[in-house]
């Protein structure tokens, strides 16, 4: 299994590298893990005559905390690096827990958390929870950076909002009232599997009453969807056994599955409802994010 | 300065293999398991399915495991590889291989090295796993002779001289 020939470009600083895609447009691709994109290559989906890569960015890599800004996640730390970090670890464990849930050791020491964005693959496990604690991009570019929510990223799949000579550089997960939040997923086998489905879900519960919730629905739909209805069911409310299973059923009801060779849309409907369930029940009786 | 390697031309990487360095030619389009069995000739590490599915390939760059047919030889530039012939000292087998050996954990052999540094990266990490660590530590391998039951015994002795 051959890779197709490409030009390699290595560029030292993030404006050379912005420089380089810039220029050669839909041409060039980013390599930063390359444990998707080499994968496509070889199974020829993607041949691109460029590959800028990231290697020498290291500031893109490290995982910090700022005050009034929140948890700075940079676009190449890896899932293994996101599942053992000490700030998340005690921040946002539920961060940690999806990345441990992706692929096995040997991807989760090349794959990066940017590039499980940028690829805007739906089944993709680190998008529904940093959507459901409501993280936000810095995307850079040739005409200087922005910041917007992830859940304006996607477009469908493959597809993001990224233009032309634009690098994700950082996740930015914002402080927050949040008492709980969960990430799970249903795959065929628990090492190397894909989402068949999965559901991420983040509470603010006081009291026993649901201040807030977000409810965030992965391999259902063409991108990561907010059940923002099921959400609803919950916003307001004393926590119940009821309610969370209401809120899994109209969650189920909201989500746009498609019948693959994983799973058909009645299967993965039935599974939103149940896993919603679940990560609603861990979310609210975890004790941290 | 950005790095430029042109499509077809051979290109130098250096690489430290099992305490070696090697300066080797390669392509841009070469991965680090061609650098590894085709230029240097450390044939112990596998071919398997090249998509990263089966862990065959598996070496350590830097202490951590990666699939060797997922990372471009160019990337690997200036790391530090361990395959599996770099586990034997002296003449002498590290502890993991003589437990696959008393444990006859081995049947047609093609997984066994990616296994063995699998386990090795769980060694490093955690000295005494539970066997649901040790099953998880080789979820990325395959077996397909199916002899998990001592594989996992294997890595379990080994962490056990541990201590």
């Amino acid at each position: 299994m051959i890779i197709p020939e490409f030009e390699y470009l290595s560029p030292q600083t993030l404006p050379e590298a912005c420089a380089l895609l810039a220029q050669y447009g839909d041409s060039a691709k980013v390599l930063a893990g390359g444990s998707d994109l080499l994968v496509k290559m070889k199974d020829g989906l993607m041949q691109p005559a460029y590959l800028v890569s990231l290697k020498n960015l290291d500031t893109l890599k490290a995982i910090r905390y700022q005050e009034r800004t929140g948890v700075i996640i940079g676009a190449l730390a890896t899932h293994n690096e996101v599942m053992t970090n000490s700030i998340l670890q005690e921040k946002y464990r539920s961060v940690c827990e999806a990345a441990h849930s992706m692929a096995a050791d040997q991807i989760r020491n090349i794959g990066t958390a940017g590039g499980n964005l940028v690829n805007a693959v739906p089944s993709a496990d680190l998008p529904p929870i940093l959507i459901a604690l409501d993280a936000k991009v810095r995307i850079v570019g040739p005409n200087g950076e922005k910041t917007v929510a992830l859940e304006e990223f996607f477009l469908g799949p493959g597809k993001t909002i990224l233009g032309n000579g634009e690098i994700l550089t950082e996740i930015i997960i914002p402080d927050q009232p949040t008492t709980g939040s969960n990430y799970i997923k249903f795959g065929l086998r628990r090492a190397g599997a894909l989402a068949v489905a999965g559901v991420a879900s983040s509470v603010t519960v006081s009291q026993g009453t649901c201040q807030d919730a977000r409810i965030v629905l992965g391999a259902v739909a063409p991108t990561p969807l907010r059940a923002r209805q099921a959400e609803n069911v919950l916003r307001g409310n004393k926590i119940s056994q009821e309610l969370i299973d209401e809120a899994g059923k109209v969650a189920a009801e909201e989500s746009k599955p498609i019948t693959d060779i994983r799973g058909s849309i009645e299967y993965r409907r039935n599974l939103v409802n149940v896993l919603t369930r679940r990560s609603l029940k861990a979310a609210i009786e975890k004790g941290h994010v | 300065m950005v790095t430029v390697m042109k499509k077809g031309k051979l290109h130098v990487v250096n690489v430290t293999v099992n305490g070696r360095e090697h300066a080797a030619l390669v392509k841009a389009n070469a991965t680090l398991l061609d650098l590894l069995r085709e230029e240097l000739d450390y044939t112990g590490t596998k071919k398997g399915c090249e998509l990263g599915d089966c862990g065959a390939c598996t070496v350590l760059m830097d202490g951590k495991s990666v699939n060797s047919c997922l990372v471009l030889a160019v990337e690997a530039d200036g790391r530090s590889i361990t395959t599996i012939e770099g586990l034997e000292k002296d003449g002498k087998l590290d502890r993991l291989q003589e437990e696959f050996i008393n444990h006859t954990a081995v049947q047609c052999g093609y997984c066994t090295p990616g296994m063995i540094l699998s386990g090795k990266a769980l060694l490093a990490r955690n000295p005494h796993p539970t066997e649901r660590d040790v099953r998880e530590a080789i979820g990325g391998n395959i077996c397909r002779c199916t002899g998990y039951v001592r594989i996992v015994k294997a890595i379990l002795a080994a962490a056990e001289a541990n201590g």
